[in-house]
């Protein structure tokens, strides 16, 4: 039947001529969202003459690290110095990605495999939680923070972010394709839930974990909230708000913008290497992903 | 007694999420609502005032009814289910190319989605700057086609199409990699079957056979961009740097939220919105549900 229609080729081999159309398609949609990225590189380390040229040219000319260089000796008006919030960040995005991992994935192993009455409940409450906003809630989670006497600590940025509705349901739909059978003959050779969880679950569901972890990380990386809202002290604040004063202070003043650039290119980094490393375990986990 | 012996593991992996769950999520929510009841300025303690937020929301609020609610409303329909499609669309032919291209694509597409709008605020700022070293500015300048730079961020003819570009541009999230994996794991049976059953062209093959075998992963990514849209309401504040926006020109339920609970400190009013904000949330998931879940 050579003139029935035949279509998509789903994951194919190699290249064909009846890709081009979709070349032709994703090619220029590549260069409209890769610009950008490719611009906050190149604007890093642009000297200052080239800053602000006119007219302003994409690609730098002559690469500088004197951008860097301001960054890291520039304090903000109360002397707090940009290492420390480098420095806070990186511990609360530390914390924050690992406790994540350990709350969701052990939640999701009792969601998925234990037997108990409230289980199909909880984990619709979870699903309906994936449209949380929680930028919705700002008043009412400082209004608690307060009361709890968390105000101005390190936990003001940790304890918000740890509960990832998207998180526990990824890796709860992931653990649901272990199969029963591989749990129950651990337990007929006396392996606790403890040991199971450890030793079984947590090995197998490792592109889940590492989806979590992504998701988490630029969740915690880029939050801007808690140090607007639930920190007053300067020392304890965190480089994205940095960032983002950087950017509302000093956008349009001569020295400011290449630091702001600097700045972001620094925002920027991790996340990409983080995704680049993990990539395909996180494609790995959204073949799981689906709402059922 | 014996519940606590036979479940106990059960309730430890369990307790640390649900309890951060419930403080964080749960409680504030019904904080929020609570709220919206009351009259609170966060210097007295709260008095219950019934309706009368809501019934300010509708009929006092000229900035609601006039900028707000119109902007949040085009915004979403235009971000939520154009970024959506797009995904869908790319993650369609991205699923067509070879394994290679499709990696350096996919990661492209995806990599703006990780700046959540902070880090590249200050691109834009650059790019949409209202002077001639504005790139987009200078380019127009060069074509001819204006001869004066435009305020692009400051005039409210064009903040709301900024912020849906911007918001387009980085909305290739978690969704389009659920989708782009839900198009992959399709099994080729299923298109043999269909194209005996007498499919004719694309378009058929995707309504009949494509988003069918991946409504899970639809449904989740149509979930993500529901969330994703109403999240990225502080876009129009960073871009023109502002709370309340140019004339309103951007304002969004999340920035009035700030506007009245942070600047203003009416909490009570700024509940009451945060209310309609996650209701607003539901009911357009509630349609997503409706479209793509398996209760037929």
């Amino acid at each position: 039947m050579a003139s029935s229609f035949h279509g998509s080729k789903i994951n194919p081999d190699r290249f064909d001529r009846s890709q081009i159309k979709f070349f032709l398609f994703l090619i220029p949609m590549m260069v409209f969202m890769g610009l950008p990225i490719v611009y906050i590189f190149s604007h890093a380390f642009k000297p200052i003459d080239e800053l602000f040229a006119y007219p302003p040219r994409f690609f730098v000319e002559k690469p500088t690290l004197a951008n860097f260089v301001d960054l890291f000796n520039m304090s903000d008006t109360t002397g707090v110095p940009m290492s420390r919030y480098l420095f806070n960040s990186i511990i609360v995005t530390v914390v924050v990605v690992a406790l994540t991992i350990v709350m969701s994935t052990a939640a999701a192993y009792a969601l998925s495999k234990k037997k108990f009455k409230l289980k199909a409940l909880l984990f619709e409450i979870n699903t309906v939680a994936l449209m949380f906003v929680p930028i919705a809630v700002a008043i009412p989670r400082y209004l608690l923070i307060d009361n709890i006497g968390l105000l101005d600590s390190f936990w003001a940025h940790i304890l918000p972010l740890l509960a990832m509705p998207v998180g526990l349901f990824l890796v709860k739909q992931f653990i649901d394709q272990i199969p029963d059978s591989l749990i129950e003959s651990a337990r007929m050779d006396g392996a606790s839930d403890y040991i199971i969880y450890w030793k079984i679950i947590l090995p197998l569901v490792k592109p889940a974990i590492a989806t979590i972890a992504i998701l988490s990380f630029q969740a915690v990386w880029n939050n801007v909230e808690t140090s607007t809202l639930f920190v007053n002290d300067e020392s304890l604040k965190t480089f994205a708000f940095f960032m983002s004063t950087l950017a509302s202070q000093t956008g349009n003043s001569v020295a400011g913008q290449g630091m702001a650039a600097a700045a972001s290119l620094l925002m920027f980094i991790p996340n990409l290497i983080i995704f680049i490393i993990l990539q395909s375990q996180v494609m790995n986990t959204m073949a799981h992903s689906g709402i059922k | 007694m014996t519940f606590l012996k036979k479940h106990h593991s059960t309730l430890v992996f369990l307790m640390p999420y649900v309890l951060m769950f419930s403080l964080f999520i749960i409680i504030p929510v019904a904080i929020a609502i609570g709220l919206s009841f009351s009259y609170f300025n966060a210097i007295e303690p709260p008095s219950f005032n019934g309706l009368e937020n809501y019934v300010n929301v509708l009929t006092q609020d000229n900035v609601f009814m006039r900028n707000v609610l119109p902007n949040t409303l085009i915004f979403a329909l235009v971000v939520g289910p154009g970024g959506y499609i797009l995904s869908f669309i790319l993650a369609w032919m991205l699923a067509q190319i070879p394994r290679l291209p499709r990696i350096v694509f996919a990661l492209v597409l995806y990599s703006p989605s990780m700046t959540a709008g902070i880090a590249m605020a200050v691109v834009w700022r650059i790019i949409f700057s209202g002077d001639q070293t504005g790139y987009l500015n200078a380019l127009l300048i060069n074509l001819g086609v204006i001869y004066e730079p435009l305020q692009f961020l400051q005039s409210p003819n064009y903040l709301m199409t900024i912020m849906i570009v911007v918001t387009l541009w980085g909305s290739m999230g978690v969704g389009f990699l659920a989708m782009l994996s839900g198009v992959l794991n399709i099994n080729s049976e299923i298109y043999e079957a269909g194209y005996i059953d007498g499919i004719k062209n694309r378009f058929q093959e995707i309504i009949y056979i494509t988003i069918p075998s991946m409504r899970p992963q639809m449904l989740f990514g149509a979930v993500m961009a529901i969330v994703t849209t109403f999240q990225a309401g502080a876009i129009g504040v960073q871009l023109s740097g502002a709370n309340p926006t140019p004339q309103n020109a951007g304002q969004l339920m999340v920035n009035h939220i700030e506007d009245y609970g942070f600047i203003r400190y009416e909490m009570g009013y700024a509940a009451a919105i945060s209310v309609l904000l996650l209701l607003f949330i539901y009911l357009f998931s509630k349609l997503a549900w409706r479209l793509f879940g398996d209760n037929d």
